[in-house]
């Protein structure tokens, strides 16, 4: 995994740093030995500007020997570690070494902990308040910056705590949810509708969860849903948990239930993106975080925060 | 009419004004987006206001306004002073000023609305790149004339700063701002992914090592012994510590990517380098500070000096930080905490503040016919001020940084995280407050120093100094 793409680059490299830092340290030594004109009490007879004057006061000892410190742990330091072009250094370490070794030992270390968890059903995880406790710690460092710390969502990210999904709630669904991703794709409709069809369809939306609406719209709503929607939402407008297509006869919105926002909604579409976890969280991780998921919308498990 | 018996001191006084301004404007910024961590209302939900776009407005501002006008000013003046002749051409001289601060008018507009190149500390798009390429050449071409008709034949230690700083900017501002234009107000980097990165920090360190530490320097090497009536403690020394300095500078610049897709080897170096650049670094406080050997008592009465010389001890003691906390095994403590913002504050309020401060303290009164400024008292005020500001922000700073780098990395016993960024985002609510109190009596001092500046200059004349004839041993 060498980075170059000559060798040449290797002894260039090892050479310029070789030459530089040794040459700091010779630098340093002619000029502490080699005597010059002035002294302490002298100026070296330059006069700039009235009355600028330099003493030649020799180098500090202390001074000197900081640097010579400094240039012998250099070249040790560069011995030991990688620096001198692909020159692996003495103790072979490596940035990507130390990672694996320490996720390694992290395993090691913490593997039985999830290991006991791994083979329980999540229902019965869910009220288990050892794995909670990690479930919620993987949650809050992972999950609360899109979902709230609470689990109670944010426009546009779903509220976890209210039993009403997306595409289903079952232990199994969620586990899945978490580990491969979700995108939660709404084509933008404005183009092919038009603004006066758009604003038709989403008096249909809001009468079909009760709301306040012009009827006359609706009616006409009616047709352009039945033609455009229903393949996802469905005829009544339930939706399809399958493909994650919302329902639409209930009261909660991923992205606001006002008219302005479900002709924003339709007009330009949307683009709802999950993350797939399995590359950053381990099987085992997923496991517990997908109970603690589940245990915030089945209130008879323990209490899950606090 | 006497053009040519005079120094050029109108420039110098243009630069020497607009400092002041400057260091307002970006202190005030600075406070307002100290605010908004603790408040985040204030940004009025106004696009322009908000933190992203006011952040690199600050760092701009007080970097390149400020700092930026404070090296024309003094370099212009030492550089005359130094080699006892006018500068080189007054109308270039002219055009980098109107320039510049075309240059900063540009940035104040552009960031707020949103253009940047997202590079930090080289924020600008490519059109305003190419004025300060403009500006900066012709920065040069008047400096270094004006070094080649000087009347004296060596040149003096604070030259040599000045001159490595202006090569050296050019050379980083060039490499680092290659960018392809796409729109009038939209580029994109020449250099992608891991290099992109390496050449954005070999910039943005020898911005720090250059601009920030040349340059300042040369204003040191200056104004320090002017103030204190003692020669420079060791020629030697600025020698050594000198030519030690620029060249191993250079190197330190992958000390901003540890841990990262940087290649190993390129982090070592940049660590390795970052610590040999501590006795170097450490060479121009020594000689700042030993020049006052001698002349100690002059510290209890003359507040210049103290600026100049508390600036010299926040100089060693950021740059005893930095070597530090380029060492991998702190640097993994310390990376994208706050502590790194009171590294840098402790260099910028600390360092280049006070030492910027106390050279236009000499030299505003010497611009206008007088001696000194209108009132000691307030000088005096202002360091104390001053100084006060910046042991809270610093002080704030670091225990912010130190405790959000424990906790970002504190495990439970089942190995998760202990805990949230958000925890930490809590936990640190306090010490921005601090911080937020050390930065108003920062811009205090600021204020102070606005109104003792109006009263030096108001009633005043603008004055030329006569050009002086070298002295005997010089000729």
């Amino acid at each position: 995994m060498s980075q170059f793409t000559s060798r040449f680059w290797d002894f260039y490299i090892a050479i310029v740093v070789i030459v530089s830092i040794v040459g700091c340290g010779v630098f340093l030594r002619l000029q502490s030995t080699r005597e010059v004109a002035g002294s302490q009490t002298q100026t070296t007879g330059h006069t700039w500007d009235e009355d600028l004057g330099e003493y030649n006061n020799p180098l500090p000892r202390w001074w000197m020997w900081l640097f010579y410190i400094t240039i012998a742990f250099g070249l040790a330091y560069l011995a030991l570690y990688p620096g001198l072009g692909s020159y692996k250094g003495l103790l072979g370490w490596s940035e990507v070494g130390q990672y694996r070794d320490e996720e390694q030992r992290a395993a090691a270390k913490y593997g039985p902990i999830y290991d006991r968890f791994a083979k329980q059903d999540i229902v019965a995880l869910a009220k288990n308040p050892d794995a909670l406790a990690i479930g919620q710690k993987v949650f809050l460092n992972n999950c609360a910056q899109c979902h709230a710390s609470d689990g109670g969502g944010a426009r546009g990210f779903p509220n976890l705590t209210d039993n009403d999904w997306l595409y289903g709630g079952a232990p199994e669904t969620i586990e899945a949810t978490i580990t491969n991703g979700r995108g939660g794709v709404m084509p933008p409709w404005g183009p092919v509708l038009g603004d006066e069809k758009v604003k038709d369809v989403a008096h249909y939306v809001m009468s079909l969860s009760g709301q306040a609406h012009d009827s006359i719209r609706a009616a006409r709503g009616a047709e352009v849903f039945k033609q455009n929607c229903v393949a996802c939402h469905g005829a009544d407008g339930k939706g399809n948990q399958q493909i994650g297509a919302p329902n639409l006869i209930d009261k909660t919105w991923l992205y606001g239930g006002s008219e302005a926002t479900i002709v924003e909604t339709i007009t330009k579409g949307r683009n709802g993106h999950m993350p797939a976890w399995k590359d950053i969280l381990t099987p085992a991780q997923i496991h517990l975080v997908a109970a603690y998921v589940y245990s915030l919308s089945h209130p008879a498990g323990p209490p899950a925060t606090q | 009419m006497q053009a040519e018996n005079t120094y050029n001191y109108r420039v110098v006084r243009q630069f020497a004004i607009m400092t002041v301004v400057w260091g307002v404007v970006g202190m005030l910024v600075g406070v307002v987006i100290a605010s908004q961590l603790i408040w985040p209302a204030l940004n009025f939900d106004t696009p322009w206001l908000t933190y992203s776009r006011l952040r690199p407005l600050h760092t701009n501002a007080v970097i390149f306004a400020f700092g930026g006008c404070a090296l024309f000013a003094t370099s212009y003046y030492v550089v005359q002073r130094t080699c006892h002749t006018r500068l080189f051409s007054d109308k270039l001289a002219a055009f980098t000023f109107w320039g510049w601060q075309l240059v900063i008018v540009a940035a104040a507009i552009t960031l707020p609305l949103g253009i940047t190149t997202s590079k930090e500390y080289a924020e600008l798009e490519w059109p305003i790149d190419l004025l300060i390429a403009v500006v900066w050449v012709a920065y040069a071409i008047v400096f270094f004339g004006t070094i080649a008709k000087r009347k004296v034949k060596h040149i003096y230690v604070a030259n040599w700063f000045y001159g490595a700083f202006i090569l050296t900017i050019a050379i980083l501002h060039i490499v680092n701002s290659a960018e392809i234009p796409v729109t009038f107000w939209k580029s994109y980097s020449l250099y992608a992914g891991a290099q992109d990165a390496m050449v954005e920090w070999w910039y943005g360190h020898n911005a720090v090592g250059f601009f920030l530490t040349a340059g300042f320097l040369g204003m040191m090497y200056y104004f320090v012994p002017k103030q204190a009536g003692r020669p420079v403690y060791s020629y030697r020394l600025s020698v050594v510590h000198f030519w030690a300095l620029i060249f191993t500078y250079m190197w330190a610049g992958p000390h901003h990517l540890h841990y990262t897709a940087l290649p190993d080897w390129v982090q070592s170096l940049g660590m390795v380098f970052s610590l040999i650049l501590l006795a170097p670094s450490w060479g121009g406080m020594i000689n700042g500070i030993m020049t006052l050997s001698g002349a100690w008592h002059k510290l209890r009465e003359d507040p210049i000096l103290k600026f100049l010389i508390v600036s010299l001890s926040f100089y060693g003691m950021s740059t005893f930080e930095g070597p530090m906390m380029s060492i991998k095994t702190v640097n993994a403590l310390s990376h994208y905490t706050d502590w790194t913002i009171g590294h840098v504050h402790s260099g910028a309020l600390g360092w280049v503040g006070l030492v910027s401060i106390g050279s236009m303290y000499y030299l505003i009164p010497r611009l206008f016919g007088r001696t000194e400024m209108h009132s000691t008292r307030l000088i005096n005020a202002h360091f104390w001020i001053a100084t006060v500001g910046i042991v809270l922000y610093i002080a704030a700073m670091w225990v912010a940084g130190v405790m959000e780098g424990l906790m970002w990395r504190a495990v439970s016993p089942d190995g998760t995280l202990a805990y949230t960024f958000i925890e930490s985002v809590k936990a640190a609510y306090p010490f921005y407050g601090i911080r937020l109190l050390g930065g108003l009596l920062y811009l205090s001092g600021m204020l102070v120093m606005v109104y003792n500046v109006a009263k030096t200059v108001s009633g005043s004349r603008a004055v030329d100094a006569p050009i002086l004839v070298p002295a005997v041993a010089h000729a």
